[in-house]
């Protein structure tokens, strides 16, 4: 099994990978950097408890080969609050608003969310909707999740 | 056991240079959303993956006469192009249906194509626009029409040294409106049980001048249905003949949908039969949607 040299930039910092080539950007997250924000839901792209955002659009990190990641911009759960602790409003929102239960799914619904946010401050709920819509969770039914992001789009309004 | 070396060839050269070097033993990869879901539910890997990831050069959407697509275009570049959600519709409910946004945005045309799953969301609307795809190989070129492409579920024509490199779409003539309905138990992260792609062009009298009908999931690959289709041209848009169109599109001459996990047969045919008269309708007010455009 061979190893990789991957360098790219990982919640704004620059960094470098060096793990097997055959492993996903979630193995190496999870692992490598011990970031553990993200998680293995399926491991097949079909729950999205591991959404990371690259170069600012969602992707399910559990599917993404890592000779991939090279001199791109990632961001994870870890790198959405400011350096000084203050958090995103959506992470805010969610704690405001219970838009967590067991936590397993929240990760990748906050990067999906700040997708959405990035792109579209004033989301209609069922642009929200879309923009959750690959990321499944077993305890809220949703209605607190897409919630708290709305709070969080007036939240960012306000400021 | 999961265990390949890993290349990330810059140009086409480069890609037929390593399918030389590794020979049968490489795959292609390109957004990997379906390759490494195969690689780790077999717990199985090719020796090589060869990336088509970075040939930005094979990213486009262009209309030069006809429409170009790039076999690289992402799913979610199709969802954000204003100009497949006017033209191709179809494509345009197609793409954006694919998974989700997270496998949107690195799933691509190309390997929805070539994947060949008979229940492809791009399959049924390219079928309807009669798309042509240009392969190519250090052997040459040659383009294939998208109804010669499928030869069984994930069989396709295409030679394993030979890349899918653009899509081609005749301009549809005419006021020529299409739709695309993705007939599923969820709004998002699933697979149809019936695919349902329609082109219509109307005369101003309400004359049908053109229909396309295609359906995946009613048969081993997506198809077109020809009867239905030669039924309809030449006559004038009703409810009745919508109707009957549907049944005999769901009628074993023209279908043959089989028992699946998603759910039985006879449900399948009785969608398609259902599905037909609205597809068409919502296909004829895109064309109208155009207009006033």
């Amino acid at each position: 099994m061979n190893n990789i040299d991957v360098k790219f930039n990982l919640n704004g910092e620059p960094v470098t990978a060096v793990v097997p080539v055959t492993w996903t950007l979630l193995r190496t997250l999870r692992e490598y950097f011990e970031l553990t924000g993200a998680k293995e839901g399926c491991g097949v792209g079909e729950c999205g408890a591991c959404t990371v955002l690259i170069d600012g659009e969602s992707v399910n990190a559990c599917l993404y080969p890592v000779p991939e990641i090279e001199g791109k911009n990632v961001q994870t759960i870890e790198g959405l609050a400011h350096p000084d602790g203050t958090l995103d409003p959506i992470q805010q929102a969610f704690i405001e608003n219970n838009g967590v239960q067991c936590g397993y799914c929240t990760s990748g619904m906050i990067m999906s969310a700040k997708a959405l946010l990035e792109k579209n401050p004033q989301p209609a709920e069922s642009d929200i909707r879309n923009a959750i819509s690959g990321n499944i969770c077993r305890c809220t039914g949703y209605v607190q999740i897409v919630e708290s992001i709305a709070m969080a789009a007036n939240m960012q309004e306000e400021k | 056991m999961i265990n390949y070396t890993y290349h990330k060839p810059a140009d086409l050269a480069e890609v037929f240079g390593l399918l030389e070097q590794h020979g049968a033993k490489a795959e292609l990869i390109a957004g990997g959303t379906d390759v490494m879901v195969y690689i780790k539910q077999s717990n199985h890997s090719a020796e090589a993956l060869i990336s088509l990831r970075n040939l930005d050069d094979l990213c486009y959407i262009q209309d030069n006469g006809d429409y170009h697509i790039g076999a690289l275009t992402t799913h979610r570049m199709l969802e954000q192009s204003d100009l497949i959600q006017t033209e191709l519709t179809a494509l345009y409910q197609g793409a954006s249906q694919v998974g989700s946004i997270q496998v949107r945005n690195v799933a691509t045309l190309g390997g929805n194509i070539c994947n060949a799953a008979p229940s492809a969301d791009t399959a049924a609307p390219l079928m309807i626009m009669d798309a042509r795809l240009v392969l190519q190989s250090s052997r040459g070129e040659r383009e294939v029409a998208i109804q010669d492409f499928f030869v069984g579920p994930s069989e396709t024509v295409k030679e394993w040294d030979e890349i899918l490199t653009d899509i081609i779409v005749p301009k549809p003539k005419g006021n020529f409106g299409s739709a695309y309905h993705k007939h599923s138990r969820r709004k998002a992260m699933n697979l149809p049980i019936i695919g349902v792609a329609i082109g219509l062009s109307l005369s101003a009298e309400s004359v049908i001048d053109d229909a396309r009908i295609a359906l995946t999931v009613a048969a081993p690959t997506p198809i077109r249905v020809p009867l239905a289709e030669e039924y309809l041209i030449g006559k004038t848009l009703s409810d009745d003949l919508l109707k009957e169109a549907g049944e005999m599109a769901s009628s074993p001459e023209c279908c043959s949908p089989r028992d699946s996990l998603r759910c039985e047969g006879w449900y399948r045919e009785d969608m398609v039969r259902i599905l037909i008269p609205r597809v068409a309708k919502e296909a004829v007010a895109n064309a109208n949607k155009k207009d006033i455009q």
